[in-house]
């Protein structure tokens, strides 16, 4: 069997209001993804598209942007794992091109969010929980990962401090990423003193709602190899979910999705987390960033905070994390996400990432997480 | 009262476990526990994923339960524009865990994961009905 390598990648300027079409939006990402490949829209075999659903009119969106796209008349269908939508579509194309049905396969992420005001984006997220048991109390994105942040404070002593620093962190690189809808630099200050959402995150603790899309186009080992200089392997692909319901969970310290889908992943690749030179995780809130050192080994159960207090996650440091600026600056187009963190990962491993290259980048993470933990992709890339 | 008066914004019409509602109008709040394995369940459930069966009886949740982990909620989705702030919160009775909300008038600097809870139904605005937590 063919090793699986990806070939392109792209995204639109992620932004609070794109003012232009899905289409356009993917074409943007799209282009991008194509360029300098020796290949053409003939090449593609078949397109995945990604996204979570009931925030456009369009159904079935996957026929309206492969017509736009040039891609028909070559199969295209519907992904969707809310937040980790595109992962989960790099995931199934992986399987296709791994299975010989098809040698090239493009995995178009999107979300268009500005159509709908805040508090509608809010309840779309709600009923992304339980609808028969919990969304009726009023649940929110930020109130889900609340109670895992309130208790991570309660079993580790993690501070609101603590937590501010990962958007220092992550506002320091979106402010220099061109894409990014946040590009201001904020203080501790700033942050702890932003207004309480769902205590104890505040509205610096939250990622924002965005209009975006993200591209990438997988190959197979032959096709990769004739058409790329540098192909990007995709060595370690893991999968898991969790309950819907909150009160099923076994820990709310942790994302069991995320250790059991990174588990599998390293397995499968043959690396451990020491091995791992550049990390982009899911850092839909400040705690999802530290939730996330613990699952993926970074760090041990409750030492997260120490990596962010020793800037260890920072270029330069033992395992830079979210050096583009991390969905906190980028926003969070939900089903364009996963595209995104994948294509900054690749362009690491090119070694062309520009003032943010972390030197020698040879072996990449993706941490992807759909909903509050329903989800959870871990990818690991190879140079 | 059916099922979908159940919460400040209803989702749901049908489910086979509607007379969680009927417990609540008794002023019980009620899980499930499947009669040929013994697994409980809390949200309540009438098919049981662990053996297939679908026979359960309902039993209520009494007593003291312990809060793990809660948040006051600032800004409402749709529907719970005028409601904020409240508490969500997960409580644990005695290995049966809980999602709901905590009384409003447990003031934030009071609230502690660790502290104990009781269950208690509770009317609401519109002729609807839900379950808070309460302080012991």
């Amino acid at each position: 069997m063919q090793d699986v390598a990806i070939i392109g990648v792209g995204q639109s300027v992620f932004s609070r209001k794109c003012g232009v079409s899905i289409r356009e939006l993917c074409f943007e990402a799209y282009a991008e993804a194509m360029e300098g490949l020796g290949i053409t829209n003939k090449d593609i075999d078949a397109s995945i598209v990604c996204s979570a659903p009931e925030y456009d009119k369009q159904r079935t969106p996957a026929g309206s942007i492969s017509e736009y796209l040039g891609l028909t008349p070559k199969p295209s269908f519907y992904i969707e794992t809310v937040c980790s939508s595109s992962s989960t579509g790099l995931r199934v194309g992986w399987s296709l091109i791994k299975a010989g049905l098809h040698k090239v396969v493009a995995v178009i992420g999107f979300q268009k969010m500005s159509d709908l005001t805040s508090r509608d984006a809010a309840e779309r997220m709600s009923r992304g929980g339980d609808i028969i048991w919990e969304s009726p109390f009023g649940v929110t994105m930020p109130s889900g990962y609340a109670m895992y942040a309130r208790a991570h404070m309660a079993k580790y002593g993690t501070t609101e401090e603590q937590l501010a620093k990962v958007r220092v962190k992550n506002s320091h690189y979106g402010a220099a990423n061109p894409k990014a809808t946040y590009r201001k630099e904020l203080s501790l200050d700033e942050i702890l003193s932003s207004e309480i959402i769902s205590s104890p995150l505040k509205k610096f603790d939250c990622c924002a709602n965005a209009d975006g899309a993200s591209c990438i186009i997988i190959a197979s080992g032959d096709v990769a190899k004739r058409v790329t200089d540098i192909p990007i392997w995709i060595i370690g692909l893991g999968a898991a979910t969790d309950t819907m319901t909150m009160s099923g969970r076994q820990s709310l310290t942790g994302l069991r999705c995320a250790q059991e889908a990174a588990k599998e992943a390293y397995k499968m690749a043959g690396v451990g987390p020491k091995d791992i030179d550049v990390a982009e995780v899911h850092d839909c809130f400040t705690i999802a960033e530290i939730m996330a050192y613990e699952d993926l080994g970074f760090a041990k159960p409750g030492e997260a905070p120490r990596l962010v207090e020793d800037k260890a996650t920072y270029v330069g440091g033992k395992i830079p994390v979210n050096v583009d600026g991390g969905l906190l600056s980028k926003g969070h187009p939900i089903g364009a996400t996963g595209g995104s963190q994948i294509r900054t990962v690749v362009n690491q491993l090119r070694g062309k990432a520009g003032e943010i290259q972390v030197e020698g980048a040879e072996i990449g993470l993706v941490h992807n997480i759909g909903g509050v933990g329903q989800y959870g992709n871990v990818t690991i890339l190879r140079r | 009262m059916n099922f979908e008066n159940f919460g400040i914004v209803s989702f749901t019409a049908e489910t086979k476990a509607s007379d969680f509602v009927s417990y609540l109008e008794k002023g019980k709040v009620m899980a499930t526990r499947c009669r040929k394995c013994g697994t409980n369940y809390f949200p309540p459930r009438l098919d049981c994923s662990k053996c297939l069966g679908s026979d359960v009886e309902w039993f209520e949740i009494k007593g003291n339960g312990k809060l793990v982990t809660y948040t006051v909620v600032n800004y409402g989705p749709t529907g719970f524009e005028s409601d904020a702030p409240y508490t969500l919160a997960i409580a644990d009775f005695n290995g049966v865990r809980v999602f709901g909300r905590l009384n409003k008038s447990i003031k934030e600097s009071d609230i502690k994961p660790g502290m104990s809870l009781r269950v208690l139904s509770v009317k609401l605005p519109g002729d609807r009905i839900g379950y808070e937590f309460q302080k012991v």
